[in-house]
């Protein structure tokens, strides 16, 4: 029990996905100029990231094991049904959420989040259970890192800053001031 | 190149396009993952670099050569296996040829594969053109890809370590500037590049303007 806090916490905080290991910048820069798109992405990532984490832990178990080599092969194209699964489900069941998801559902299969966690979930040798735990850590650690890049966005577009900085100069001086925040975490489980 | 090509050639001009004025990182801003994580040290900038190059050139030839075969409801799929299958090799010679920077770079090797680059240089360019066009514009993308890594990594790795592929550069008496290697130099360091380029840009403006007036 200790070990799945320990796994959850840290993936959550000390090596947060987006802003420790650099996994899925291209929404963190793309998508983040709402708050509201921003967590709707972030829920909709962590879905797939658990489902993943489901299909990768059976195609270790059951598959896998005696044929390593055709892992990323396997991974990706797991991935991308996963997705194209998830996409039919939301389209046909909650037709709401799939039109204001939109274009952001289709890319979470290029997002390097989802193969990073199957992809760091094979090499740690995560049980089911833990699988599951560090998957939904990924995606609240993602939701987490998105959300607060838009707030501050938000805050950033009605504030003057200079021409030089208008593009996306400012925005990356910013992530590197919350990733140094979020290496204020580091303390809290060191293993 | 067996021939020799004048600078205004087409070919040329396919792979000046992405060491320049559509460099990946700087211009399009794609592969912004694997530029930052793996920029800490000069050493792994230069081995990613020549790892996506390759798997770039392999699957950019390969797209364009089947390209008349593939239809285009599965087109996607089709890329993603492609490049699946070239960035399987380049992490097996990798892990056999050398075992150290595999190690180092880690699962950031098979994740060549989500790199948006390859996917969108087969989307946008090698299934549309001729083999030939589409080495040069896949070399062009990659040498670029190379150059922007090779400037963030020896920046970063100058400043965090006082080295340049490991050896020491800046002497015993300087104080390595640890920040640079941990994840936020990565951010600061491409926002530095990018508050460079967008001054750069806004004098240029300034100066036409100025001409004109």
């Amino acid at each position: 029990m200790n070990d799945l806090a320990w796994i959850f916490f840290s993936t959550v905080l000390v090596n947060n996905f987006t802003l420790a290991m650099f996994l899925g910048l291209c929404p963190f820069f793309g998508v983040t100029s709402k708050v509201d798109n921003a967590w709707r992405l972030g829920a909709a990532n962590t879905f797939v990231l658990v489902i993943t984490s489901l299909s990768v832990w059976l195609l270790n178990t059951f598959l896998l094991a005696k044929t390593p080599f055709l892992r990323t092969i396997a991974f990706i194209v797991v991935i991308a049904s996963t997705v194209q699964i998830v996409e039919m489900i939301i389209k046909k069941y909650l037709p709401g959420l799939f039109r204001e998801l939109g274009i952001y559902l289709p890319l979470i299969t290029t997002n390097c989040a989802i193969l990073g966690l199957a992809l760091f979930q094979t090499t740690r040798n995560y049980n089911l259970i833990q699988g599951i735990v560090f998957a939904f850590g990924a995606g609240l650690g993602l939701t987490l890192a998105l959300t607060l890049m838009a707030s501050i966005r938000e805050r950033m577009d009605v504030a003057d800053v200079p021409t030089m900085a208008k593009r996306m100069g400012l925005v990356l001086v910013v992530a590197s001031c919350l990733s140094m925040a979020f290496m204020g975490f580091a303390g809290l489980g060191s293993q | 190149m067996n021939t020799p090509e004048k600078p205004t050639s087409p070919l040329f001009l396919d792979f000046w396009s992405g060491l320049s004025q559509n460099n990946p990182v700087f211009v399009q801003m794609l592969g912004l993952c694997p530029t930052m994580a793996v920029s800490n040290s000069l050493e792994n900038g230069l081995a990613m670099g020549l790892a996506t190059t390759f798997v770039l050139l392999c699957s950019s030839f390969l797209v364009s050569a089947v390209r008349h075969y593939i239809p285009s409801e599965v087109r996607l799929t089709s890329y993603i296996l492609i490049i699946a299958t070239f960035v399987t090799v380049a992490d097996m010679v990798l892990a056999a040829g050398f075992p150290e920077i595999s190690k180092a770079l880690g699962p950031f090797i098979p994740l060549i594969v989500v790199n948006c680059i390859i996917l969108g240089r087969a989307e946008a360019f090698a299934g549309k053109v001729g083999p030939l066009r589409a080495l040069a514009d896949a070399a062009g993308m990659g040498a670029g890809f190379t150059f922007a890594l090779l400037l963030i990594s020896g920046f970063r790795e100058l400043l965090g370590s006082g080295s340049l592929l490991g050896y020491n550069v800046l002497g015993p008496r300087f104080e390595p500037w640890v920040f640079m290697v941990m994840p936020p130099g990565g951010f600061l360091t491409l926002g530095l590049i990018f508050l460079f380029m967008g001054w750069r840009m806004e004098r240029d403006m300034r100066r036409a303007k100025e001409e004109k007036a």
